[in-house]
């Protein structure tokens, strides 16, 4: 069935429509972060003005944003990678070797992620303070490694379960070992699906803001402690915290950008199909 | 041999920095982002250069998420932080723990008999200050001149509530977005609790009795809020029940409130033309009173610099606090940033300086609210607890947070003012026995 020019042309009106909404915010972040404080506040919002770096300029001033941008790419990529490291030969055994508890398994780690995090709060800055992890990369890697691990893990094995049995068959009645079939088999014909999955955990590590302001002082803070390091109780600071927050998502947007089509493959392929 | 040389001088190089690195003293601390705080941060070279073996590394968080980093880790010996900012609601109950290192040992320079005694007093426990104070702040009435003339009416020298609810109806213009009165109602202890405690005991009221029964059922609180949902509903901004401080400030600075009734410190901000455009047309009266206590006279507050037991470097942090509530930090920033940006309400030797009384017309005015606020005893009736706008023990956060929500809820309309006091005061009760009071 032809779609008609008319219901086409309404289809990409609805499109740009709600792209339009989604992108608004980002969009009005941007140009807060060139007006002045006093014209970020106006009411109502100002949509001529006289843009200015002043917020850029103040920011570069009185934080180092290499320290933070560096924080959070060590971070999130040490993160990522061992959360695939864990995660893949976990997936493995899951797709390939089930057992009877192992839907039961994959609903606990999921469950996992339903707990609200301050609730372990205080156990995890306690066993942090005396394992002389507080306010370090080492940490750091460690809490975004458990809280990306069950993603990580239904993700790889949902993609695990996409590849046909029958080619591990063969591989084993060749002779190839578990660990060849991980490694020269599964690996690389599941890697599309590696790589998205990677891809977003390097983005839910890089917007995690809880563990990263609790638990990092002055040495490990990622961007998301130099965001929250503009927002004020007293005095006018939407323009500065708009300049900020736009410093601290552009490598993860233009990341983000480049590698839109692994994404979208990996997110309607893989785990929410 | 030329790589026998090298290989030594390498090492001796790395030797040497090792060396220096282990001398140098590095000190982390939390503060938060306020414009004052932001000076310190600025001109703490000054410091460093004049402590060549101590070097600063900043913590700067917004003031809730700073008040939750820094509890989370001094209750837990954590040592993250060498010096925090905290208020006059931590530094006494930190104190009485032993989480804190005594401050009372500066020396005769420090000139501890300079510092404002309500202020020193509030950071105080047994004698002993806990935390030095950084800046301090009460309540006052700011209104615009402009908008007073026009509507061919006189600011009373002390007003009352019932003047200032007068006041609101002659002057909102809501067809020109101009609001009568603008007043805090977000939900929060530190929010729309700590404006509501202060008018609560100017209309009579206290938060607890003398034996500990919380107070928001008593006929003082019923009036308060009473007073509080009327003129907000009839001459306050729409959605107020969102507004905080911030929100306000932007609202007067932009010329949107008669009045607002607010922290001290916000009059350097409003008379400053780059931060506000009614600088001109601003003025201020006392925070409001009731004829059930005529002495009332605004909330109490202050941030200071404490140094955590857990601290690694307690004499270099006390070293840095020493620095930064100095008579001479306070000339450093008169001097540097100009004497309006000057650390307010701490040292009395700022307010008899006839260059920051120049340029600050609120100087004595705010000095004045400070000096007469007493939070040793602060309303009425005795009470047993310190503090205005709050009650300093442990307990206070969650019983005036979530009494802020209740109220906030009756604000937006979804219920009424006797239905949000009931249910603060069945929930504070529920808490103060939970926590076995009375003690």
């Amino acid at each position: 069935m032809k779609t008609k020019p008319r219901d086409k042309a309404l289809m990409t009106l609805l499109g740009w429509g709600v792209a339009f909404i989604v992108f608004f915010p980002v969009l009005w972040m941007a140009l807060a972060s060139v007006k002045t404080e006093l014209d970020a506040v106006a009411t109502p919002p100002k949509i001529l003005f006289r843009p200015t770096l002043e917020n850029y300029a103040e920011i570069n001033q009185r934080a180092d944003y290499l320290k933070f941008f560096t924080n959070s790419i060590v971070e999130s990529v040490g993160a990522t990678l061992v959360c695939l490291l864990l995660a893949a030969p976990a997936a493995y055994a899951m797709a390939f070797f089930p057992t009877r508890k192992t839907k039961d398994i994959l609903m606990w780690m999921l469950s996992t992620k339903m707990m609200p995090a301050v609730g372990v709060l205080v156990p995890i800055y306690i066993l942090a303070i005396q394992t002389h992890l507080l306010d370090t990369w080492a940490g750091m890697i460690i809490v975004y490694t458990l809280m990306n691990l069950p993603i990580v893990v239904w993700m790889l094995y949902s993609f695990f379960r996409e590849v046909p049995k029958e080619i591990l068959e063969a591989a084993r009645m060749d002779g190839a070992t578990p660990r060849q079939q991980l490694l020269e088999l599964l690996l690389p014909l599941s890697l599309p699906g590696i790589m998205s999955t990677a891809l977003l955990s390097i983005i839910i590590c890089w917007n995690e803001a809880f563990w990263s302001i609790n638990l990092t002082a002055s040495k490990a803070a990622p961007l998301t402690a130099f965001i929250a390091s503009f927002s004020s109780p007293e005095g006018l600071f939407w323009a500065k915290l708009s300049a900020a927050s736009l410093l601290a998502i552009a490598p993860i947007l233009v990341f983000g950008w480049l590698t839109q089509k692994q994404l979208v493959r990996g997110l309607t392929f893989g785990a929410v199909k | 041999m030329r790589f026998a040389r090298f290989c030594g001088m390498t090492a001796l190089g790395l030797i040497a920095g090792t060396l220096a690195a282990q001398a140098e003293t590095k000190l982390t601390i939390a503060t938060v982002n306020n414009g004052d705080m932001i000076i310190m941060q600025k001109l703490s070279s000054a410091f460093e250069k004049a402590n060549p073996d101590i070097k600063l590394d900043w913590v700067v968080l917004e003031e809730n998420v700073l008040r939750q980093r820094v509890t989370t880790d001094i209750a837990t010996k954590g040592g993250s932080f060498d010096v925090m900012t905290i208020g006059a609601y931590e530094a006494p109950i930190w104190g009485k723990q032993g989480w804190l290192v005594p401050l009372d040992d500066f020396g005769a320079d420090y000139d501890y008999a300079d510092l404002v005694p309500q202020v020193k007093d509030g950071l105080s426990v047994g004698g002993k200050m806990y935390a030095a104070p950084f800046y301090a702040e009460s309540s006052l009435t700011f209104y615009r001149k402009d908008l007073f003339e026009k509507a061919g009416i006189k600011m009373a020298e002390k007003p009352t509530y019932a003047q200032i609810a007068e006041y609101a109806n002659k002057l909102s213009d809501k067809k020109d977005g101009i609001y009568g009165i603008c007043l805090r109602g977000k939900p929060g202890w530190g929010e729309n609790m700590a404006w509501l405690g202060t008018a609560a005991v100017a209309f009579g009221g206290s938060w607890f009795d003398e034996q500990w029964k919380p107070q928001f059922t008593t006929e003082p609180w019923k009036e308060t809020i009473k007073w509080y949902l009327d003129v907000m509903k009839k001459d306050g901004p729409p959605g107020a029940a969102a507004n905080g401080y911030n929100e306000n400030r932007a609202l007067f600075a932009t010329g949107k409130c008669g009045m607002w009734i607010d922290a001290t410190v916000t009059a350097g901000y409003l008379y400053n033309p780059k931060e506000s455009q009614v600088a001109d047309k601003v003025a201020f009266a006392p925070a409001p009173i009731t004829d059930a206590n005529p002495k009332a006279s605004g909330w109490f507050w202050s941030w200071a610099l404490g140094v955590p037991a857990s601290s690694k470097n307690a004499e270099a942090a006390k070293k840095f606090v020493q620095w930064a509530t100095s008579k001479d930090y306070v000339k450093l920033v008169g001097e540097s940033e100009g004497w309006i940006a000057a650390p307010p309400g701490t040292r009395m030797s700022t307010y008899s300086n006839p260059e920051y009384k120049k340029v600050a017309p609120f100087a004595d005015f705010v000095l004045n609210a400070i000096e007469t606020t007493n939070p040793a005893k602060p309303t009425v009736k005795p009470v047993p607890y310190t503090g205005v706008q709050f009650a300093a023990i442990p307990e206070f956060q969650g019983i005036g947070t979530t009494a802020g929500q209740d109220v906030a809820a009756a604000l937006a309309g979804s219920s009424t003012g006797d239905q949000a006091l009931a249910k603060a005061q069945a929930s504070a009760e529920r808490t103060m026995k939970q926590a076995g009071y009375p003690k």
